[in-house]
């Protein structure tokens, strides 16, 4: 087998010597792979990058690239792409000379440089802007100008500290695309930093997410939403009905559930009937009517209506549940309704235990 | 009616003018002090440099053209040019490792920058006769050493020292200013682009800390222009600074008007030079 293109090898991170801001996070990634680092704020995943980037050196373990360690290696001979959330664009330089400031450093004559500076900005669509000052830009300009910056000396990778984070909602989705774009045509490895979950969904081909200074799930988008190893990631990754639940045949896959009742659930036959598990349902796979597997009552506490979907809250015997039902079916529902819905087995999943098949 | 829709504008227009009125009376007493103890004597001395002890130009004919007053200017110039230079290739370093400091660590820092600041002046002059004289422990260090060397005090080595010593904080305070507001991203985004760390300074640090320094250099040259006490006691005597003349002018020869006309030139100087820092970057900007 041969070496990964990236490897984190138990990175570890304490600023006071006892206190562990980080601690034995474990990492390979292949060329080309698109990356999210998923966490809430102090979770770890800046602290990771900084460390990859070579602003902190780690406490702890060791980071490399095609087999060869960059631990050691001062950050300006890393050859590593950075976009910073605030983009870190040098004020005083237009916007070209900000792009050919890395080529600039690597002895490259002043007049290559520009050349490649100015196709680079064509690159992210801003070839008219090469003459532009920062502060003369919109904050969607700025950011294009800072991720031309970090590709244009081909970095061996491609950092990103929460570059959309400053941008508005339409913006932000725009520039998901155009990111995920370029970063595709380039091939770059990238490792993005968000705690948009949403974001992290839209872009990566995997996520890590993070927590409390560790690795808590590593996998494909759709694998973590489907089935996360914890309630932590559970509950960051998409909305969530996490369900507490008693066991009663663990082979054939039955459980009980408070207010609900006997429910079927994924087959867990290395479990012991009794067991208190948590069963992870996402509102959106609860159906109206009865016609799936598994049927609850909800009584309708609160229903906002988004236009395209509308969300349902409220509650079965006593166990709160969310619905996300789609906008025509949830037109006319109010608050104290009672409205049966029914779920499929397969789209449950028993958080913490590997997913059956 | 049309009284009615009148009357409002009338007073709308009027009552502005009464309230803009009273900053200005709170400004007087401080404008009577400035009139009666800055501005009407200086007005006299600017009398006195035309009129002692008779009517004409001659003071201001002899400064031009005598040979001593002109070298007073260019070593007063020279100077306070050598001065400034010190102290921003003094307080740059210092500066920089403010900015670059914890808050608490800066705010150490600048207490002990500024720590001279509350010593008083005379001391610190003093001061420097007891660690530049002849039996000092400088020139004891020197001589344990090994390393030939002159006379220490009364020289424009030993004036130059001490009043770079009493202007770097004008100097630190000016950069600090400049150097604090650089983002930190800025150098980490630059060493993530290649740049070594000199190449951080010199393409980014120095570019964006440019207005501190200018602001450093004109502040310390106008001040050291104008320093009397310093020159005088650690100064070499054949290479006297302006201030120092004309004291010299009023206490041993009661020479008024060679005196005033002196001042008015070292004053006319130091407001060329700020007038030309205002036309280049606005004087609101000088002190931070």
């Amino acid at each position: 087998m041969s070496a990964p293109y990236l490897e984190l090898r138990g990175l570890g991170k304490s600023y006071d010597g006892r206190t562990r801001a980080l601690d034995n996070v474990s990492l390979t990634a292949a060329k080309g792979e698109f990356i999210t680092f998923l966490g809430p704020s102090g979770s770890g995943k800046t602290t990771t990058l900084m460390l990859v980037a070579g602003f902190e050196s780690a406490s702890e373990g060791d980071i490399l690239i095609e087999g060869r360690s960059i631990g050691r290696v001062p950050p300006h001979k890393r050859g590593i792409g950075v976009v910073f959330q605030n983009y870190a664009l040098f004020p005083h330089r237009a916007a070209a000379e900000n792009v050919a400031f890395p080529l600039l450093m690597r002895k490259m004559p002043k007049a290559q440089a520009m050349a490649k500076a100015a196709e680079m900005l064509g690159l992210v669509g801003l070839e008219r802007f090469g003459g532009r000052y920062p502060r003369e830009m919109s904050g969607g300009q700025q950011q294009r100008v800072a991720l031309a910056r970090a590709l244009v000396f081909d970095p061996a990778l491609l950092l990103l500290d929460e570059p959309l984070g400053a941008l508005d909602k339409n913006l932000r989705e725009q520039m998901q695309i155009e990111i995920k774009a370029v970063q595709r045509r380039l091939g770059v490895t990238t490792i993005f930093v968000t705690h948009d979950q949403s974001e992290a969904m839209a872009m990566s081909d995997r996520i890590v997410v993070f927590d409390g200074g560790r690795i808590q799930q590593v996998g494909a988008p759709l694998d973590i939403y489907r089935y996360p190893s914890s309630s932590f990631v559970a509950r960051f990754v998409g909305d969530s009905n996490i369900l507490a639940a008693r066991l009663t045949d663990p082979a054939g896959g039955q459980a009980e559930i408070a207010g609900i009742g006997t429910v079927r659930v994924p087959a867990l036959p290395a479990a012991r009937a009794g067991d208190a598990i948590e069963l992870l349902l996402r509102p959106e796979c609860l159906k109206p009517g009865s016609g799936l597997d598994n049927a609850a009552r909800l009584t309708v506490d609160v229903i906002v209506h988004f236009g395209d979907s509308a969300l349902v809250t409220g509650h079965a015997g006593g166990t709160p549940l969310r619905a996300r039902l789609e906008g025509l079916a949830a037109q006319g529902i109010s608050a104290g309704d009672t409205l049966p819905l029914s779920w499929a087995t397969s789209s449950s999943h028993v958080i913490g235990r590997d997913a059956a098949g | 009616m049309d009284e009615a829709a009148g009357s409002p504008a009338v007073s709308r227009r009027i009552a502005p003018q009464r309230a803009s009125l009273r900053p200005w009376l709170l400004l007087m007493p401080l404008l009577v002090f400035l009139a009666a103890f800055f501005l009407v004597p200086l007005a006299q001395v600017a009398m006195m440099s035309v009129t002692e002890p008779e009517f004409g130009f001659g003071h201001y004919a002899s400064i031009a053209t005598d040979g001593f007053y002109l070298r007073v200017l260019a070593d007063t110039f020279a100077t306070a040019l050598l001065v400034a230079t010190c102290c921003l290739v003094l307080g740059f370093p210092l500066a920089y490792a403010m900015a670059a400091a914890s808050p608490n660590m800066a705010a150490a820092m600048m207490i002990v920058v500024t720590m001279s600041f509350w010593t008083s002046f005379l001391v610190r002059t003093y001061a420097w006769m007891v660690l530049l004289g002849r039996s000092g422990p400088i020139a004891a260090l020197l001589d344990w050493i090994g390393l030939p060397h002159g006379e220490l005090l009364f020289t424009r080595f030993s004036s130059t020292i001490a009043m770079t010593h009493i202007l770097l904080p004008y100097m630190v305070v000016s950069l600090y200013a400049v150097l604090r507001k650089i983002e930190p991203s800025l150098l980490r985004s630059a060493a993530s682009l290649g740049a070594s760390p000199t190449s951080v300074l010199r393409h980014v640090v120095l570019p964006l800390a440019a207005p501190g320094v200018v602001n450093g250099l004109t502040l310390v040259f106008v001040l050291c222009l104008g320093f009397y006490v310093t020159p005088i006691l650690l100064g070499s005597p054949r290479e006297q600074m302006v201030a120092g003349v004309i004291g010299q002018q009023i206490e041993e020869f009661l020479n008024f008007g060679e005196a005033s006309a002196l001042a008015v030139v070292l004053l006319a100087s130091t407001l060329i030079v700020l007038g030309l820092y205002h036309r280049r970057f606005g004087l609101d900007k000088l002190w931070g």
